[in-house]
């Protein structure tokens, strides 16, 4: 391999002087320690590489060698319920990958090889057979049963092949002689370069949800399945604890959860949680389908930067074995930031904000990899891209919230105010949007024609439940604000009684439908089911209490009925799966506002 | 630690606390530097880059008194390091760790590097004990847990070091003794009263001799800002994980310090990021913050308590605002507060802790501690907009459960913050029920029909 000299060092950045071929983006060893590097630029016989560890102690005239490769990382099963740094290097000390059976507490610069790990592996093909790219030649029984793929562009004929039993995931399996003649030994696990997007057959048009459990989400804001949101917040607004929700209770068959220059204890505690938790899909340890790679805030800064690419990479991995994925980004700002400061160290002209001028691109490229496909093999998986926003002073109109919101397709804006007032989760109605709620209605109106219709609904003929209840909730939330903004300067007893119940009906809205404590025992996941019941039950009180007012019932009439409490703390209080609950709650609603009339001293409003 | 390499005659020039070096010797990136003037005196720094003919040294203590032709440099062959060892406890240090107090230099058991390493996540131990620090907005509202980073937001005239002092005096685990304890106090930039106001209120608690203390005076050099909560936390890791202490270390004032930041990024030339501060302050920032915490398997515990002034009370200057998205937590003091002469003027609802829901609740406090946290919480947002409310329309134009609201917020501030003496959790939850009985039960959606019953009496629905 190529070899050079480093002629000067600065922060992350240092320049060599080369005695041979280099590629940009080729990976580096630097130093005695054999620190990783990547090339960034080439100029006559000089390159300039940025490390990925912190660079103490190195001089002029140490030694740089050259990978010949692309930064690449290893894909295989032993990815599953392990913990990497932001270069997938084990973070755990055994081989399980998520022990804390470690020599030292403190990460030191330096090597750190993954120990190969034995799985069961079970063959699918035989000599003979012919292989394209993508394709399964074998399985291997991990925490699930996963597939040992043909790396993408290479195809052949099977030379041989193991026969079934334990073997480390680096031996050689199957040996595969391309068109050309060449014979390839494939293992479990393969090398892939982190800043290529993984080929697929084509690309599939998003129609099913990626289920959050999160009822504000689900049914007003939704994601699909091969989808991207963005989430942006000030500190404290409930981005990790939103995005930790979703790795628990989301429907997706492998999550991988980046902390990108997050806090160390959140990774702790994630880490512990996932331990003791179990999948409901599966029955086993939540552990098991979860990847976590953790870059926190104290460790090297250039490896932030390549670390989002190395956690939608192992996305895609699983992707292309036919599985959906969800990749949750904490916080995409930080990869931001590493990009600009390392941006500022190559002395490149800084554009807005001081981030480089190619902000904007990189973050495309990123949100590109989510989609839902056909692999190589002719299956259907997806990649559904979740990202976190730390925008400096919560002001959106910063650079990486602005460029973002041109990729992303649904927006999940958390607000100061609500966070303030402990209403979790602090998603704004009215800044947060979802373009994907229409591809998903079909799914939803589905679930929704699937269940019992509450005694009191006034249903409509035609169209779609959910729709219809999503739209009207909507635009309740959106006429709360304007007349908001009106009591502000008259005060709320000069709004007329329907306008007073409008104020009302969202405060219900907001208290029985949007608030969702993370924290409560009942109430973290909310499933498709309960959520539709909610929704209707809440769209039946909206009805009777319109009934209500127009008989001339006061809107503090009706806030001051019983049964509202009962309403409000239905998330709290009613099961998953007892549709009795709600046809109770429904008919006391019923019982309750129904025998509301005119209060004395107000007249009922004209008709 | 004896210097490996020395160079005289080498100095090409001097801008501000960067000292330009001819390269004739081997030295690597971070390396110590001791720089030596005319005057004999050694003056600590580091090599903030280094190619083929140059060596750029970044002078952590004041450059004057320094000339180009008679100062000699003197190589440590490694980063800053600070040899640490039995009998911190009790002494005053520097702002670069030499005694400050007459005393005998500290025996050296240990030299840690000042920058320490990351914590390996895995061998973090999720921090859960409660500390009770006898302050209600804080222990009811935003609990404080062992290894856990909150910092007070604060502004110029506000009693945050008064806070500060009356939490380290106070804090132990429920039940248990304040000895516990041990207390690191990194005094940065502050003025000499402050740093005696903090040793004089350790000492007359009896509190002194199981605290270190090190001073960086706002008359010290201001680059050496940035090595004092350096040796300091040093010293605390020491203390915690090898000692096996529980440690509270007080650091202010960290605004002072990211100034020293700024002032050493522009004298190097630095694109800025925000209102010049460079673009690194949030890592370098969770390269000290991100040195509290538990580890696996270790008996001690290192919890900061941070303190920040706010310019302008801005919180979403970069200090704090940087601060905010590393800690977890803060605790916002307010003006408006201090003026109603509340003590400790603490304003919940832009504070948090994050690590609450960790060590609270059944089998950490009480089981209905997070349930009334959270109803105090929304029924103190909803004063607030009543406030907002009766200041434009007067409260005669109130509805009566906005009246209600008013009546509440005011009273939460004058009974639940505002305190003459420390408050057991216990008081404080009593304090925190009998406030929400004011309130009409339909509208307290937080709290379980269980709960009302048990607390306030009467009919939930
Ligand atoms: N959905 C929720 N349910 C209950 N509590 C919540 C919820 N979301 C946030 N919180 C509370 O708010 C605190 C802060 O949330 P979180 O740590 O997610 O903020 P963040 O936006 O990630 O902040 P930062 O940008 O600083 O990392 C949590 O510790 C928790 O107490
Ligand atoms: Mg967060």
């Amino acid at each position: 391999m190529s070899r050079a000299t480093i002629t000067s060092i600065s922060g992350p950045v240092l320049h060599a002087r080369c005695a041979g071929a280099f590629a940009v983006g080729e990976a580096l060893f630097v130093g005695a320690a054999g620190l990783l590097g990547e090339v960034v630029r080439l100029h006559d016989d000089f390159l300039v590489a940025q490390v990925y560890e912190d660079t103490t102690g190195l001089k002029p005239g140490d030694g740089v060698d050259g990978s010949g490769a692309p930064l690449s990382v290893r894909l295989g099963p032993a990815l599953l319920g392990g913990i990497f740094d932001g270069l997938l290097r084990p973070l755990g000390g055994d081989d399980s990958g998520a022990d804390a059976g470690l020599a030292s507490p403190f990460i030191a610069p330096g090597q750190r090889a993954a120990p190969a790990r034995r799985f069961a592996f079970t063959p699918a093909v035989a000599a003979g057979q012919r292989l394209a790219g993508g394709a399964a030649f074998g399985f291997v029984a991990a925490a699930r049963r996963l597939c040992c793929l043909v790396p993408p562009g290479l195809a052949g004929e099977v030379v041989d092949i193991a026969a079934a039993g334990d073997y480390p995931d680096d031996a050689p399996l199957c040996r595969l002689r391309d068109a050309g003649g060449t014979v390839h030994a494939l293992a479990m696990g393969q090398q892939w370069p982190v800043r290529q997007p993984r080929p697929v057959a084509r690309r599939l048009p998003t129609d099913a949800p990626l289920l959050t459990g999160q009822r504000v989400l689900d049914t007003l804001f939704p994601v699909a399945l091969g989808g991207k949101a963005a989430i942006p917040g000030g500190f404290g607004t409930g981005k990790t604890v939103l995005l930790e929700a979703l790795v628990k209770a989301c429907s997706a068959d492998i999550i991988v959860y980046l902390g990108c220059g997050e806090r160390g204890n959140e990774m702790a505690g994630a880490l512990e949680e996932m331990a003791a938790l179990v999948d409901p899909k599966s029955g086993r340890p939540m552990a098991e389908r979860t990847v976590i790679v953790a870059n926190t805030s104290n460790m090297p800064v250039a490896a932030r930067e390549a670390s989002i690419y190395c956690a939608v990479t192992i996305a895609e991995y699983f992707r292309d074995q036919g599985l959906d994925v969800a990749l949750m980004a904490d916080s995409t700002s930080r990869w931001a930031e590493a990009l600009r400061e390392v941006s500022g160290r190559l002395g490149e002209l800084p554009g807005e904000g001081g981030y480089p001028a190619y902000l904007g691109s990189r973050l495309a490229e990123f949100y590109e990899r989510a989609a839902k496909v056909e692999t190589l093999a002719g299956e259907t998986g997806s990649v559904t891209l979740l990202g976190a926003i730390s925008p400096q002073a919560g002001d959106f109109s910063e650079p990486v919230t602005a460029h973002t919101t041109r990729y992303v397709r649904s927006f999940w804006a958390l607000d100061a105010k609500r966070a303030q007032a402990r209403f979790y989760p602090a998603i704004h109605p009215l800044q947060s949007y979802s373009e994907d709620a229409l591809a998903v209605a079909g799914w939803w109106g589905e679930v929704h024609a699937a269940l019992p219709a509450l005694a009191v609904e006034t249903t409509e003929a035609a169209g779609n439940d959910w729709e219809r209840l999503r739209r009207r909730v909507l635009s309740l939330l959106d006429e709360e604000a304007r007349l908001e903004r009106m009591a502000r300067i008259v005060g709320k007893d000069a709004l007329q009684p329907r306008q007073r119940l409008t104020l009302l009906c969202a405060e219900v809205v907001g208290e029985a439908f949007l608030r969702q404590s993370a924290f409560s025992e009942n109430d973290r996941v909310c499933g498709p089911q309960r959520q539709a019941l909610m929704l209707r039950t809440l769209g039946a009180f909206l009805d009777l209490a319109e009934a209500a007012v127009a008989r001339g019932a006061t809107p503090e009439a009706i806030a001051a009925l019983p049964v509202l409490r009962r309403l409000q703390r239905m998330g709290e209080d009613i099961r998953e799966g007892d549709p009795a609950a709600f046809a109770a709650l429904a008919a006391a609603l019923q019982a309750q506002l129904g025998g509301l009339a005119a209060t004395e001293g107000e007249h009922a409003p004209a008709p | 630690m004896r210097p490996r390499l020395s160079l005289r005659h080498a100095a090409q020039r001097l801008e501000g606390p960067l000292l330009f070096l001819r390269r004739s010797v081997e030295v690597g990136y971070n390396e110590a530097v001791e720089v030596v003037g005319a005057d004999g005196a050694a003056r600590l720094g580091r090599v903030s880059a280094v190619d083929g003919e140059v060596i750029v040294v970044e002078l952590l203590e004041a450059g004057s008194g320094l000339n180009l032709g008679e100062t000699a440099v003197r190589f440590h062959g490694e980063p800053l390091h600070f040899g640490v060892g039995p009998g911190l406890l009790g002494r005053v240090f520097d702002g670069v760790g030499r005694p400050a107090d007459g005393g005998a230099p500290l025996p050296v058991e240990r030299r840690l590097r000042i920058d320490g390493l990351p914590l390996n996540p895995v061998a973090r131990a999720t921090p859960r004990d409660f500390i009770e620090t006898g302050v209600s907005a804080i222990d009811l509202m935003n609990s404080l847990v062992r290894g856990q980073k909150l910092p007070l937001f604060s502004g110029g005239g506000l009693p945050h070091d008064r806070i500060a002092v009356a939490i380290a005096r106070h804090a132990r685990l429920r039940g248990a003794g304040t000895e516990d304890f041990a207390i690191v106090f990194a005094g940065i930039g502050v003025p000499h009263d402050t740093a005696e106001f903090f040793r004089r209120s350790l000492e007359e608690s009896g509190a002194l001799a199981r605290s270190a203390l090190f001073l960086n005076l706002a008359g010290d050099a201001s680059t050496q800002r940035l090595l004092t909560p350096r040796f300091a936390l040093t010293a605390a890791e020491y203390l915690a994980f090898v000692e096996g202490r529980h440690v509270l270390a007080i650091l202010t004032d960290m605004t002072a310090y990211c100034e020293a930041l700024r002032e050493v990024a522009g004298a190097r030339g630095e694109v800025p990021a925000r209102k010049g501060f460079p673009g690194y302050m949030y890592s370098d920032l969770a390269s000290l913050y991100e040195r509290a915490g538990c580890v696996r398997g270790r008996p001690g515990t290192l919890t900061q308590l941070p303190i920040l002034t706010m310019p302008s009370d801005d919180i979403g200057h970069p200090v704090p605002d940087l601060s905010g998205y590393i800690t977890e937590g803060q605790i916002v003091l307010s003006r408006a507060l201090d003026r109603a002469g509340v003590w400790p003027p603490i304003d919940v609802l832009p504070s948090l802790s994050r690590l609450m829901k960790d060590g609270t609740g059944r089998g950490y406090t009480d089981a209905d501690h997070p349930a009334l946290a959270s109803q105090l919480y929304a029924a103190y947002a909803r004063a607030g907009q009543a406030r907002l409310l009766a200041s434009v329309v007067g409260e005669d134009g109130l509805s009566d459960a906005d009246r209600r609201y008013l009546d509440f917020g005011r009273r939460f501030e004058r009974e639940l913050i505002h305190q003459d003496a420390p408050r057991s959790l216990e008081d404080s939850m009593r304090c925190g029920w009998r406030l929400l009985a004011g309130l009409p039960r339909s509208e307290l959606t937080r709290l379980s029909d269980a709960q009302i019953a048990a607390y306030l009496g009467g009919e939930a629905s």
